[in-house]
């Protein structure tokens, strides 16, 4: 009792409660990073198909197939209170998130199912699942392939499919190629000339010459648009001729075309290495396709694509602009009053809410930069704007302003670790504070300058409330940076992944379905983030390290 | 760097003096440009802070007016004007003459456009009164009782260019021309119209008290679209002399004014007085209807204005209620004219002076001395002009600079009265279908809701990050430090957005399936802890050599992630005893709390997780600053660890501390993401830690985009995200200033 007393008395238990806020904050971290793991790598595991023959609550047996998505415990009290007759005696009931597909068939993708009510299951191997270009998955059998309307007579259904498959994803490229590519590049040539003969107009240079000149072009354009949508109308033609059978799993029959399904896969006959191999082929698929269905199916490579050109713009501005900021700060000034101010100002770009930077984005930039640019250079296109609305040219300028603190700061740091020593010696041998400056001091704190920068890049990639307002959107309709000149287009508004996270999560229409896409999307920005500031913290380490010698 | 050893023979080129002069130049004009560098940061600064200032600063300038005199009334213009309205772009006026012919002209020269003579026959006009909006509906009573309905129409001929539009009048009948006899024998004094899409309804009020309502049904024409009108008439006889009559917009409320200042509240389902309400000690003078139809305003001859509606009781009766008073005009108040976009309205008082109020604002928006009593004054659409006309003197028109007069500082923070309220509220509604709708920009709830949110985001956050940088500074060992910092940098970089999307589509419904288990996590696992390390030092000691000193969280974390699956695995038999089964129904059924399933708490949680890194750096950086003399003086002197860190280390930076307790209440504020997505955004005014909120910043993120540039609602958002700005700057600029202090400090140790 006494050593109780004494133990106490020594203040020792505080010092176990403090030792575990850290342990705590660090379960914190640990925790929620394996749950956007699991989860997000949850989305690219192909799941088996269950069979399943369910008693409904009036009796009647239902035949069901789908994958189980989540298993969880519910009071029978809770069951009960919903309406739901639960046999007496049981206090919890398990229950199943099943992911049924077939929304066309039965109207719905999800159901709960509860374990008293399952008669029996099992694992066809037979049962196919079919990723299709609307109305998510279909599970369900295959039961023939059509070609060009005839039947195909052969013995290998599944091998007849693949084939079809293949061929149907071949026609699929071309017909992107097309629309994307060349048809898009006609289509921008045309609203350019349109946009030319409006400005020739509002110049009052629209002599008949000119008018003349742009009506030729526009001849030329049009009849290139119309072989083009005669090329494209003979690919979907043909696109459209297969058809696969396939029967749900209770017997009902369907024909679903060809040109509808996007990838099919047996999980049930898959062994691990067959399921390890799905598994990349889905994560590919994810990081290199279009989203479809509204974001919540499909690939984000238009959110990455967006994400980086978005973060490579930010730096270019914010980089220059915060060395050299860094360097007036720990090279030139005099520590004084002035710099004090200095510093409290970095202080406060760094502590300001990033939603005002949103806000002023907003206003400042475009509205009033941007809608000053649109009336001296684009009066053509008015009353629609070219850079007076969000686009990212505007989000990458807001987010180099909001992450200007985080280059001076590191950039700063890199400065204060080399030794006093290196630059007198430069400026002892001649050189002039610029040449000491730009051949000494800026290479040995490069280093800092890379910390500063990829931290940057990684606050940049995370940051949504800004770009909200300044420029992102949940569909951006064609890429940023294209074939046609000039290439990158500042004024266009682009995806981003956090964003993406936002917009599928909270505001799609089918939460559930996609909610395994928000936790994957989750996963790479969190992998990306992650990786930066490892790379960053490793940089930095070395930095330290290296100059160590140099400063005794 | 190697290069600088490996240089052979030493070369001296001799350059010449121009090379050295270039350097020279170059150097000079690196430091110009380098000096600039530290010039921007605080441009950028300032930038924003007086950007934000320049959208702001509209909403608190007063309004103006600047006036033109037009040219001398031309003789058409000599006879008596009964009406008069100007349309939307200002350049074409209209009005009915006395002697009953309603003529069109151009503001411009006063050129008359159009004339027609309502009815044949050259009756006179004894009222002419315009439906509320700007259908341009009039109705027009003549001196023997019959009545005429108009309706002045504008188109605009684009034709040669949008700068020489061309504005062209047009006089339309739309319910006929034909008159109806409202009342046999004439003496109509006053009159009211209202017309929507479901019905037409005209009061008129007679000389000795009487009182006539014809309400005419719409019926249409399936297949031809046309319109019949299916008519009935009440009549009302009242014991007093009528001089003001009004009706409301959906047609159930007729309110009439008399001599001794009264306002009777009629129904016109029965045509019976439901309601007195003395306004005035004197005579009413004028009475008009606000914007909507909802509220009545009646003018008194002591020049007070008052604005009154309806408001809904218990067992659906409906009481008259005065809301507000205006007191401003000196005189009797002539003639009450409400705009017809916003709820703002404009009177004329006996001593000519004319006066601008807004009715939500509840203030004095302009006051400005008329040439003389107006013979007739029309208020444009979009209140931007007023066309007043003076009978012999020359005509005038006013240019009114009034873009916000719904805000002022009581509008923004203080309780308001909005119509069909029941009582004064703090309430955050900006939008909404309808034109006549009243915003309501209070920014009260919205602050309060960032205030909750940070405070219980603090709440979850500063024990864990106060004590976790203690530990961290002074007990832990460094080859763990060095794994435990980045770890918390970690924390600190994952973007928000992943943080709210966890928190709103996992957490959320996590706790509410598991809230007794999570709530009994903060009694279970400081008690275990404990428990845990009191055996722990019983224990042999070689199972304590397994772990060195400054190690002990690797130890606890097995500890804690046991603790955590005890709590919520066998919280069940508690719940049964205490809570009926379940916590979460107990305490929605029996305790009356609302449960929100997107919470005070979830956001607590999820905020306190992003702000943990923020405070934990900091007070890590300003404990482990402390000089090592001091606790070693300490430890000397046979005080123990803990007591030196409390009463030796901590005192000392305990500036450090508060700094970064302020930057994180900082961040916590203005946080978006998180509260965006794991909170149901209501702007709610209630401490429940159960019920969600919406915060200033959040409020910026819905309803910017939406907004349109330098509307009163765009400005008010700028105005927040100043408030933002402004808070964060000054918790950021003083707890920089106290760090800079203490980092002198600590170097003078």
């Amino acid at each position: 009792m006494k050593a109780l007393a004494k133990w106490i008395a020594d203040g020792t238990p505080w010092v176990w409660l403090n030792a575990a806020a850290v342990s705590a904050s660090i379960l914190l971290v640990a925790g929620l990073l394996l749950l956007i793991g699991v989860r997000g790598m949850g989305h690219f595991w192909p799941l088996e198909v269950q069979r399943i023959v369910y008693q409904q609550a009036d009796g009647s047996e239902l035949v069901l197939a789908g994958q189980i998505r989540e298993e969880e415990k519910v009071t029978a009290s809770r069951l009960r209170e919903s309406g739901l007759e639960v046999a007496e005696g049981t206090e919890f009931v398990t229950r199943y998130l099943l992911k049924t597909g077939n929304r066309d068939v039965i109207g719905q993708d999800f159901r709960w199912i509860l374990e008293p009510s399952i008669i029996s299951t099992g694992k066809p191997q037979s049962m196919v699942v079919f990723e299709r270009e609307e109305w998510g998955v279909f599970i369900g059998l295959l039961i023939g392939v059509r070609e060009a309307g005839q039947l195909l007579e052969d013995a290998d259904v599944w091998g007849s499919f693949q084939n079809r498959l293949d061929h149907a994803n071949e026609l699929r490229d071309e017909i992107r190629d097309l629309e994307k590519s060349r048809i898009g590049r006609v289509n921008y040539r045309l609203e350019r000339l349109r946009l030319k003969q409006r400005g020739l107009e509002i110049k009052g240079r629209d002599d008949a010459a000119a008018l003349a000149e742009i009506e030729s072009n526009r001849i030329v354009l049009q009849k290139e648009y119309e072989a083009l949508e005669q090329e494209l109308g003979d690919l979907y033609t043909r696109l459209r001729s297969d058809a696969v059978i396939v029967t749900t799993v209770d017997g009902q029959e369907l024909e679903l075309p060809m040109s509808s399904i996007v990838d099919a896969h047996r999980p049930n006959q898959m062994n691990l290495v067959g399921k390890l191999g799905y598994f990349f082929h889905n994560v590919w698929k994810f990081i290199a396709h279009d989203p479809r269905e509204a974001n919540t199916e499909g690939g984000i490579f238009p959110a990455i694509f967006g994400t980086v050109l978005m973060v490579l713009l930010m730096s270019v501005f914010v980089t220059p602009l915060g060395v050299v900021a860094a360097v007036y700060l720990k090279e030139y000034a005099r520590q004084g009053l002035f710099t004090r101010f200095i510093r409290i100002a970095v202080n406060n770009l760094a502590g300001v809410p990033s939603i005002v930077y949103g806000v002023f984005g907003l206003g400042f930039f475009v509205y009033t930069l941007g809608g000053s640019l649109d009336r001296l250079f684009y009066p053509e296109a008015l009353p629609a704007p070219t850079f007076g609305t969000g686009g990212l040219f505007w989000a990458s300028l807001t987010l180099a302003l909001l992450t200007l603190p985080v280059v001076i700061v590191s950039t700063e740091e890199g400065l204060s670790r080399i030794p006093r020593s290196i630059r007198e010696g430069s400026l002892a041998l001649g050189a002039t504070r610029w040449e000491t400056l730009w051949r000494t001091v800026l290479p040995m704190a490069s280093p800092g300058i890379m910390t500063g920068m990829i931290l940057a890049v990684a606050r940049a990639a995370g940051e949504v409330a800004p770009l909200m307002l300044v420029g992102v959107v949940k569909l951006a309709p064609s890429l940023p940076l294209d074939g046609n000149a000039p290439f990158l287009h500042l004024d266009r508004k682009f995806m981003h992944l956090g964003f993406h996270i936002y917009d599928v999560g909270f505001q799609s229409p089918n939460v559930e379905a996609a909610r395994p896409l928000v936790y994957a999307t989750a996963l790479l920005l969190v992998v990306v983030i992650v990786l930066l500031n490892l790379v960053a913290i490793q940089v930095r380490n070395r930095l330290s390290e290296r100059y160590r010698g140099l400063e005794s | 760097m190697n290069s600088a050893h490996k240089a052979g023979p030493v070369k001296i080129a001799v350059r010449s003096d121009n090379f050295h002069l270039w350097r020279g130049r170059k150097d000079r004009l690196a430091s110009k440009i380098i000096g600039l560098g530290g010039f921007v940061v605080i441009a950028a600064v300032l930038l924003i802070l007086f950007y934000l200032i320049y959208v702001v600063t509209p909403l608190f300038l007063s309004a103006k007016m600047s006036r033109t005199v037009l040219t001398d009334n031309p003789a058409w213009l000599k006879s008596e004007t009964s009406f008069l309205a100007l349309e939307e772009q200002q350049q074409v006026a209209f009005r009915i003459t006395e002697n009953g012919s309603a003529e069109f002209f151009r503001l411009n020269g006063l050129e008359l456009l159009e004339s027609t003579e309502i009815v044949s026959g050259g009756r006179n006009v004894a009222v002419a009164m315009g439906a509320q909006g700007d259908s341009g509906l009039v109705a027009v009573a003549f001196e023997d009782g019959m009545v005429s309905l108009l309706q002045n129409q504008y188109s605009t001929d684009f034709s040669a260019g949008v700068e020489l539009r061309k504005i062209i009048p047009k006089l339309d009948f739309p319910y006929g021309s034909g008159q109806r006899e409202l009342m046999p024998g004439g003496g109509i004094t006053g009159l009211a119209l209202s017309d929507n899409e479901k019905e037409l309804v005209l009061a008129v009020a007679g000389t000795g008290g009487r009182v006539r309502f014809e309400r005419s049904l719409k019926r249409e024409d399936f297949l031809s679209g046309e319109v019949s009108l299916e008519i009935s008439v009440s009549a009302l006889d009242v014991a007093f002399e009528i001089v003001a009559i009004t009706i409301s917009n959906d047609h159930r409320w007729l309110y009439l004014g008399d001599e001794s200042g009264r306002i009777h509240f009629i129904s016109t389902a029965n045509m019976e007085v439901i309601q007195v309400v003395q306004v005035s000690d004197t005579i009413i003078t004028s009475m008009n209807m606000l914007l909507g139809g909802i509220s009545v305003l009646a003018g008194d001859a002591d020049g007070n204005v008052t604005q009154l509606f309806p408001v809904r009781g218990g067992g659906n009766q409906y009481s008259l209620k005065e809301i507000r008073r205006f007191e401003g005009q000196q005189a009797a108040v002539t003639r009450i004219v409400p705009e017809q976009r916003r709820k703002g309205f404009m009177t004329v008082d006996a001593d000519d002076n004319l006066t601008i109020f807004h009715s939500t604002a509840g203030k004095v928006v302009l006051t400005e001395k008329l040439s003389g009593q107006p013979a007739a004054l029309a208020l444009a659409p979009r209140a931007s002009g007023l066309l007043v006309l003076y009978g012999d003197s020359p005509a005038e028109f006013m240019d009114i600079d009034n873009e916000h007069p719904e805000v002022s500082f009581a509008s923004l923070w203080s309780k308001v009265w909005y119509e069909n309220y029941s009582g004064p509220e703090y309430v955050w509604q900006s939008s909404a279908s309808s034109n006549e709708f009243e915003p309501k920009f209070s920014l009260t709830p919205l602050a309060f809701g960032t205030l909750k949110a940070a405070l219980y985001a603090m709440l979850f956050a500063l024990p864990l990050a106060l004590m976790g940088a203690a530990y961290t500074a002074y007990f832990m060992s460094p080859a763990l430090r060095r794994m435990v910092k980045p770890a918390i940098e970690i924390m600190a970089a994952l973007p928000t957005v992943i943080l709210g999307f966890l928190a709103g589509l996992w957490f959320a419904p996590f706790l509410e399936e598991n809230l007794a288990g999570v709530l009994s996590m903060m009694l279970v696992m400081p008690a275990g802890l404990l428990l845990f390390a009191w055996f722990w030092t019983r224990a042999a000691q070689s199972a304590r050599n397994l772990v060195k000193e400054g190690w002990e969280p690797v130890l606890l974390l097995p500890v804690l992630v046991v603790l955590g699956f005890v709590s919520l695995e066998f919280v069940g038999p508690l719940q049964d005893m205490f809570f009926k089964g379940d916590l979460r129904t107990w305490l929605s059924h029996e305790a009356g709390i609302s449960y929100d399933q997107r919470n005070a708490m979830v956001v607590g949680c999820a905020m306190g997780f992003a702000v943990i890194p923020t405070i934990f750096s900091i007070a890590e950086d300003a404990i482990y600053g402390v000089p090592k003399s001091l606790s070693d003086g300490s430890l000397a002197l046979g005080a123990t660890s803990w007591q030196t860190l409390v009463r030796v280390i901590l005192p000392t930076a305990s500036p450090g501390m508060f700094s970064a307790v302020m930057i994180g209440l900082g961040r916590a504020v203005g946080e978006t993401m998180i509260v965006l997505m794991a909170t149901g955004n209501t702007p709610i005014m209630d401490w429940n830690l159960f019920e969600g909120m919406r915060t200033l910043a959040a409020n910026i993120a819905v309803e910017m985009p939406e907004s349109a540039m330098n509307s009163s609602h765009y400005r008010i958002l700028f105005l927040a995200a100043l408030v933002l700005f402004m808070f964060t700057f000054v918790v950021n600029t003083g707890a920089e200033l106290i760090r800079q202090r203490l980092r002198e400090k600590y170097s003078s140790l």
